[in-house]
């Protein structure tokens, strides 16, 4: 139906144009062509990443937390600068005692955001928490600009009873409801669609999507399926790639061949920024930029946050197996987003080493104990487990709650009740 | 009683394979001779004898060559074989199983693992569709031999995402052939075979057994040794009920057994090895040998590996030897807990077994 339609308008188009086929000159018209805009040439040359130059990397502050160009200074008030910074290293302080927890046996997993705390950060503040966030798992630090507490923090990765997960899912899926923060799912790539479907049903209400996904997650069918649906469906949402340099053991340069993620956007017709993702401010200022974008013109954006993923894959991954000590200790200490912007800060007036005391020493004993009260409460009590696999539950299931009731009222000293919440 | 006849019994084990033995008859000598192999290293050696063998076996997967594998199964292969055989791929599960396809169709013989088959999914067509149709659809004349090969079932502690048995999904295509071993004379044995096999191979390993040692013989140590698939083997003989199981099952089973022959209940065990072709023959023989059955295995209920055993002995001669309906022991129906005490009450115990077996002979 649709090709029929297409096909008489070029017919349409042709006779307007006082053309018979006959007469119809390729040299002397404009290609008209349905599947793409585009002269005509003779010349026959491979169009390649020869073509272009690679999209350039955006930057407001050097290394030296000095801003590059006045004119793309953000102006952002202290507190706003302030808060970033105190996640930014809240993050750090989290992942030492989490990670070290999993070492201990405590939890029974856990991944490290080292490295990539500039694009967390960056790009949370230059959302509203009306705004919806598909994460893939390496993204703690938006749940905390957004306000997602220590303890809920600690209570999803303990699966205790006041996780609104319930225990359901291994540590780090968290979710947030009330934040907008859709719960990380494992299996990769699979929020980058979904993230197009939700933009689709926000059109026109003044919100956007922002999906997070890693430069090997951009290699899944998902994420293709996800830019491509986005374009043509007009969906505000800004895909946000953390270009990190490592999929697990693969380093980015055995996981594609082109010019990065941001190179792929222009194909898809998506309006693309590549910013360092070490510089809070340029990604502040980009995710800013393209929100605007997203929610004036309804049209996706993506984002290629440039950084380096300093911490291991995970607790199940020993990343001393595929990359030297020197390149990690390269990026954690002269391109490390954090001392940088701290930097920022000082040469502003905005921090010094006193306050960087305090200031560590109150965020290590908030996640202490926060960490400590979430491993003392009690598991999710027993009958949940009956429950969320249907909206309402079955009969079946209903019949072997009651049963269970009975059963653990009548034996209850025979089970470890006080273990689970009433 | 109990005490008097459960010694022989595991000293009629001990020669049979079982890891518990080596943990508890640790003053057995024939038990500290025998050769040990665990499932890791027979897989690994099995596939580093057929590349060996093949020049035209390759290796495709996620991390599967500087990193030696998520699991290690692939360790060393690609100091080896070097790129040419031994290929890490980008993260797309539906792209490498697709050249996998296309390879295999003009000529060579990939195995691609899956870092776990919970990944697969994202492959599917290509494995159902492409893999397991091309055959027929090109009238013979163009065949996949292909090894789909990686961790498939329960885990531990990975959630309900990561942990899940994909046997009866595969197993109901028709065009695949579906392994699910046991020991590491199952996995040496049947990758060997599968890697050899003309059509499309769906290897289901068990990411728990794989640091697991079992016995193993120096015929099952040589290169020629091949299993064949479609053949189930009786792991254990007896006479009061047959117990049919595939993979990490198969081990939940013969504890079973073990406890129930203190009891004076002789059960026969099944170890299914492939799950399609089915070895319907030794079920059926054994089940009018024993005149009962129970299916053990880690998936769910519904459309299961179980179900598919019951319903067939139900269209066969063999029901009309069954002296008690049949029962399943099964995965419970419902997403795989995070919680550790859930997830074990999710999955098949040896206490399920022992009450099933005890519920059909109708003792206490």
């Amino acid at each position: 139906m649709a090709l029929s339609k297409n096909v008489c308008v070029l017919f349409k188009r042709c006779f307007q144009n006082k053309l018979s086929f006959k007469y119809l000159s390729t040299h002397s018209q404009p290609p008209i062509f349905p599947g793409a805009k585009a002269e005509w040439t003779q010349k026959l040359e491979f169009t390649g990443t020869h073509s272009y130059s690679p999209l350039p990397i955006y930057q407001v502050l050097d290394q030296q937390g000095q801003i590059i160009d006045a004119s793309e200074d953000p102006k952002l008030n202290s507190n706003i600068l302030e808060k970033m910074y105190k996640d930014m290293t809240l993050l750090n302080v989290l992942d030492k005692i989490l990670y070290e927890s999993q070492r201990q046996g405590r939890i029974s997993f856990y991944m490290t955001n080292y490295g990539e705390e500039a694009a967390h950060i960056g790009s949370a503040a230059a959302l509203t928490t009306n705004d919806v966030v598909y994460g893939q798992y390496r993204e703690v630090g938006v749940l905390l600009w957004r306000g997602f507490t220590l303890p809920e923090l600690m209570n999803q990765c303990y699966g205790n009873a006041e996780d609104k997960g319930k225990g359901r899912q291994m540590p780090v899926h968290y979710g947030s409801k009330n934040l907008n923060f859709v719960t990380i799912s494992s299996p990769l790539t699979t929020q980058m669609p979904q993230a197009a479907g939700a933009a689709y049903a926000l059109k026109g209400k003044n919100r956007v999507v922002i999906c997070y996904f890693g430069e090997g997650a951009a290699s899944e069918g998902d994420a293709h399926a996800a830019l491509n649906f986005a374009a043509t469906l007009d969906c505000p949402v800004i895909f946000f790639c953390r270009n990190n340099g490592y999929a697990i053991s693969t380093p980015a340069n055995e996981q594609y061949r082109g010019d990065g993620i941001g190179g792929r956007g222009p194909g898809y017709g998506i309006n693309t920024l590549r910013v360092d993702g070490n510089d809070p401010l340029a990604v502040y200022n980009a995710t800013r930029k393209a929100k605007e974008y997203a929610i004036t013109e309804s049209k996706p954006v993506l984002i290629e946050a440039m950084t380096y993923r300093v911490g291991h894959h995970s607790t199940s991954d020993d990343s001393s197996a595929y990359r030297s000590k020197e390149e990690v200790d390269h990026w954690s200490t002269n391109q490390n987003p954090v001392n940088r912007f701290r930097m920022y800060l000082q040469n502003n007036n905005l921090w010094n080493d006193e306050l960087e005391k305090k200031w560590l020493a109150e965020a290590r004993k908030n996640v202490i104990s926060a960490f400590e009260e979430a491993e003392k409460r009690p598991k999710p009590n027993w009958s949940e487990m009956f429950k969320d696999v249907y909206e309402t539950m079955p009969d079946y299931l209903v019949k072997q709650m009651e049963s269970m009731q009975k059963h653990v009222e009548q034996y209850k000293e025979h089970y470890p009740v006080k273990n689970y919440s009433k | 009683m109990a005490t008097l006849s459960s010694t022989p019994t595991m000293l009629n084990l001990a020669s049979k394979a079982s890891k518990l033995l080596s943990k508890r008859l640790f003053s057995t000598t024939k038990v500290a001779t025998a050769k040990q192999m665990t499932v890791r290293d027979a897989l690994n050696s099995a596939l580093d004898e057929e590349m060996e063998k093949d020049e035209r076996v390759f290796i495709l997967g996620e991390e599967v060559a500087l990193y030696d594998g998520a699991y290690k199964v692939t360790r060393g292969l690609w100091k080896k074989y070097g790129d040419k055989r031994v290929i890490d791929t980008p993260i797309t599960e539906m792209g490498f199983a697709g050249v996998a396809v296309g390879a295999a169709m003009a000529g060579l013989k990939p195995v691609c693992e899956f870092m776990t088959f919970n990944f697969a999914m994202q492959a599917i067509d290509q494995i159902i569709n492409s893999a397991g149709k091309t055959f027929y659809m090109s009238a013979g004349r163009v065949n996949v031999p292909i090894v789909f090969r990686g961790p498939n079932g329960a885990a531990a502690g990975v959630g309900a995402q990561h942990s899940q048995c994909y046997g009866a999904w595969y197993a109901h295509c028709p065009g695949l052939k579906v392994i699910s071993p046991y020991t590491s004379e199952d996995a040496r044995g049947l990758l060997k075979a599968a890697i050899r096999d003309p059509d499309p191979v769906v290897f289901l390993e068990n990411e728990l057994l794989y640091g697991v040692q079992y016995p193993i013989s120096d015929e099952v140590l040589s290169k020629d040794f091949v299993l064949p698939i479609g053949k189930a083997k009786i792991e254990r003989p007896g006479k009061h009920i047959t117990i049919v199981a595939h993979s990490k099952a198969v081990e939940t089973s013969l504890e079973a057994a073990k406890e129930l022959a203190g009891k004076g209940i002789e059960v026969e065990v099944i170890n299914l090895r492939s799950l399609r072709p089915l070895d319907f023959n030794t079920i059926t023989a054994s089940v009018v040998k024993t005149n009962h059955l129970i299916s053990v295995e880690q998936g769910w209920p519904t459309c299961g590996i179980g179900a598919e055993i019951l319903a067939r002995i139900m269209e066969s001669e063999a029901f009309y030897h069954l002296d008690q309906p049949a029962i399943r022991v099964t995965g419970v129906d419902t997403p795989m807990p995070y919680t550790k005490s859930l997830e074990g009450a999710a999955l098949p115990q040896v206490a399920d077994v022992v009450k099933a077996a005890k519920k059909l002979m109708k003792v206490k």
